[in-house]
């Protein structure tokens, strides 16, 4: 009799199952608007410029090895380069010394790394009861991070309002003045996954200032900053804001997005102290989680970033890539919501151009989904978001046809 | 400050030798607590078949696309296939799951977090005394409770084979029984073939859950087979293991985070049932594994002049590390000592047990600049033909 025979089959993660049944699809007209990778014009994945050089500048030199990494990362990547990214050079934080960085595996990688540390050692210890908000809707692997490392109270709050297509602020800040003291908020830094609405800088002090008022911990997601806007310096106004604000906060960065690294799983948590003492502590904590989850991260991808950002003229290369990026997909917004319109679509489609980063919400609903993937053989996610990536010059008609026909053949 | 209630963590033992040695001024110094493999200069040794594997993937222009969750499908079926062996019928039934860890570390806490999960036995995991510091943690972090059997006699300086039997007959059915599969950690004490047959068959009466951890395939004999040989004879015997591989040693590729966790199944079936979950687990960590070192490690293992290649480097290193043991023995004879240092030899791996006690080592530390473990480990990697004259002249000149 097996110690396994109970165990069942778990449902397969959502986003890469689209992907399965896009791939076995052999449709020569169908398009892929699942999973978050940036696609160029002719929709092939795309190597930044910058990284083939600097890997290559890696290959030549031979006085690099594969050995361990610290615990904690390389340290020309955490604090050194990745956290000034987020935070700016000149970052007072950082002059001060209270800034620190834990090199992980990804973006995902960072929040669970924050997450079990919170669990371990905020408000209390080992309090697992403190609740967790996470916005309505969310990137779905946020449950899953803060209740595996351990948090019994995982709650929604307010954010995607669907009859305007918007923030729902009034929610938010709602939901913000009632949650107890001390709750974790995990806020997207910006490009919001997956309805791809911001608050404006407005909205964002507000939401500041409840939150220090009510002794609220900011946790920042943040997976795409300069893919959002095209500036770094623009996609992290909310979180250096708050840093000015005195916030301790968390950042969890992906370097998945704007470097083009995915699967090297390049990230950082950044945390913020009020002291260099705090940090000395908190830092010494990280090692022991870390430790115990992947012993030391690796070595390829934090080298590509570090020796990317550390250059003058390799960060300006970059910039230009990442621009490079962002640009065509607030081109195919653009388009796709004027195509809408030309045909036009019952609906207003401003929410296409006024969301930002990878992602928007169309509004679709799950039938008229389900309509896209079937009969149209376009796949997107129940919940209706498309990745902008996805399209392309060759395919921006078809789809926008097909939501046409989604939007006025189902209701 | 949210943070006043934070302690200072302790400081890790083992890098906190590093840490020491660094400062140290010493022209002689020794740095043997140092888990990573050395050259006859002292060097880290980044093997051929791993640039040349290098050279051949960045000719190939890859994507940088997201791996499945668990891991680059060539690097996967290859690693199983290293600790199986090619014509293992587990293997041809499809019943194994193997998914890519980062390292040996990722893999033992993928396979503490199923056990914590789905383990309807007892919570608590059985280690060799002593075994790898990390290992407790690891189990600990999972939700799961740590006891411990008997293994290393330090008076033989080698295996308590009747302790070990005693304490694992006394096990409570449906434990996890974790095995170092070989060259183990830290004191190089294995036990023989005929031992391994007596402990699967009392395991077996016990009905207990292996949980293999195997991070020196190739790197303790210099063959890959022999090296494997436990992991396989337990298979072959009935055993449904889990086992948890590192390629930090034998490929060298310690900060690529190469690894790979294996469970044996019942049938295709279950494995599908276990795969889906180990996903499930995967994906709130660190969602998919790293690229770099899997497509190096599955280049090596999959291209035939690669994989010889490999295999004589391996061999060379293990090979380097038998001679220093020997090496060690002689000097130590030459200075006159009087004890058996026999267990020097007898031991495998890259670390040596060597029964020196708190105090000695101490002294080595302090007037001869060597540094190791206060257990009196050392890792014979750091030994080389140029110190080991120095090493065998401070031993003897602290236990006399």
């Amino acid at each position: 009799m097996s110690i396994f025979s109970d165990v069942p089959q778990a449902p397969p993660v959502a986003v890469f199952q689209l992907t399965a049944d896009f791939r076995q699809d052999s449709h020569p007209q169908k398009v892929n608007l699942g999973v978050g990778a940036y696609r160029t014009d002719d929709c092939q994945p795309w190597v930044l410029p910058v990284v083939k050089k600097v890997e290559r500048l890696i290959v030549e030199d031979d006085s690099l090895n594969h050995e361990y990494l610290p615990i904690l990362g390389l340290p020309e990547f955490r604090s050194a380069s990745a956290s000034k990214v987020a935070l700016g050079d000149d970052n007072t934080a950082i002059k001060e010394n209270r800034v620190g960085g834990v090199q992980s595996l990804g973006g995902t990688g960072a929040l669970r790394i924050g997450a079990e540390f919170l669990r371990r050692w905020y408000n209390g210890v080992n309090n697992t009861a403190t609740p967790v908000y996470v916005s309505a809707p969310t990137w779905e692997n946020h449950n899953s991070v803060f209740t595996d490392a351990g948090f019994k109270d995982i709650r929604p709050y307010h954010y995607w309002d669907a009859a305007s297509r918007g923030l729902d602020i009034t929610g938010l800040l709602d939901d913000l003045e009632n949650a107890p003291e001390h709750s974790i908020f995990v806020l997207h830094a910006c490009a919001h996954n997956p309805t791809g609405i911001d608050p404006t800088q407005e909205q964002w002090k507000k939401i500041a200032e409840v939150m220090k008022r009510r002794n609220l911990f900011a946790f920042f997601d943040s997976a795409y900053q300069g893919f959002a806007s095209g500036s770094l310096e623009k996609d992290a106004w909310a979180i250096r804001f708050f840093v000015s604000e005195g916030f301790e906060l968390f950042v969890a960065q992906s370097f998945s997005k704007n470097f083009g690294l995915y699967n090297e799983r390049v990230g950082n948590l950044t945390v913020v102290a009020q002291d260099s003492d705090s940090l000395t502590r908190i830092l010494s904590q990280m090692e022991k989680i870390v430790r115990t989850t992947w012993s030391n991260p690796p070595s390829q991808g934090a080298r590509v970033v570090s020796k990317t950002l550390n250059s003058p003229e390799l960060f300006d290369e970059w910039k230009g890539n990442v621009k490079t990026m962002a640009d065509r997909v607030l081109l195919m917004r653009d388009q796709l919501k004027a195509k809408l319109q030309a045909l036009g679509t019952p609906g207003t489609w401003d929410h296409i151009t006024q969301q930002i980063g990878m992602f928007s919400f169309t509004g679709l609903n799950p039938k008229q989904v389900e309509y896209m993937i079937k009969e149209k053989h376009v796949y997107l996610m129940a919940s209706g978001r498309i990745n902008m990536c996805g399209l392309t010059s060759k395919n921006i008609d078809y789809v926008a046809q097909s939501i046409h026909d989604a939007v006025t053949k189902v209701q | 400050s949210w943070w006043g209630g934070v302690q200072m963590g302790p400081p890790d033992p083992i890098l906190g030798v590093s840490e020491a040695f660094k400062k140290d001024s010493s022209p002689k110094k020794m740095n043997l607590g140092v888990g990573a493999y050395r050259d006859d200069q002292g060097k880290p040794f980044v093997l051929s078949c791993v640039r040349k594997a290098e050279a051949l993937i960045a000719a190939k222009q890859l994507d940088k696309e997201y791996l499945p969750i668990g891991g680059l499908g060539e690097f996967t079926k290859a690693c199983a296939q290293l600790a199986l062996g090619a014509d293992n019928d587990v293997l041809k039934s499809g019943r194994n799951i193997t998914v890519q860890t980062i390292s040996g570390t990722g893999s033992l806490r993928i396979g503490a977090n199923f056990l914590s999960r789905f383990h309807g036995g007892p919570r608590d995991v059985y280690l060799p005394k002593p075994s790898w510091g990390n290992h407790t943690p690891i189990f600990r972090d999972a939700g799961m409770q740590l006891k411990a059997y008997r293994y290393y006699d330090p008076s033989t300086c080698g295996f308590d084979f009747k302790g070990a039997l005693e304490d694992i007959s006394k096990i409570p059915e449906q434990s996890v029984i974790m095995l170092h599969a070989c060259a183990h950690n830290p004191t190089g004490v294995d036990p023989k073939p005929e031992q391994w047959k007596e402990i699967s068959d009392i395991v077996k009466k016990r009905n207990l859950l292996v949980f293999f951890d195997m991070a020196y395939q190739g790197f303790a004999s210099g063959d890959i087979d022999r090296d494997a040989w436990a992991v396989r004879y337990f298979i072959e015997q009935g055993h449904n293991i889990l086992l948890s591989q590192s390629f930090a040693k034998n490929m060298g590729l310690y900060g690529e985070r190469v690894g790979g966790f294996t469970v044996v199944c019942n049938d295709a079936d279950e494995a599908k049932r276990v795969e889906s979950q180990l996903k499930i687990l995967i994906r709130p960590i660190y969602s998919n594994p790293p690229m770099n070192g899997a497509r190096i490690a599955a280049a090596i293992l999959n291209t035939p002049d690669l994989r010889s290649l490999w295999l004589e480097e391996v061999h060379g290193m293990a090979n380097r590390i038998i001679k220093m043991r020997e090496q060690l023995v002689a000097g130590l004879k030459k200075e006159g000592s009087s004890h058996n240092w026999q267990h020097v030899i007898d031991q495998i791996g890259m670390f040596c047990f060597t029964g020196l006690k708190p105090e000695q080592v101490e002294r080595l530390t302090k007037e001869f600049s060597v540094y190791m473990t206060k257990d009196g480990r050392i890792s014979m990697a750091g030994v080389s033909s140029g110190n080991v004259g120095y090493l065998a002249q401070a031993i003897h000149a602290v236990t006399k």
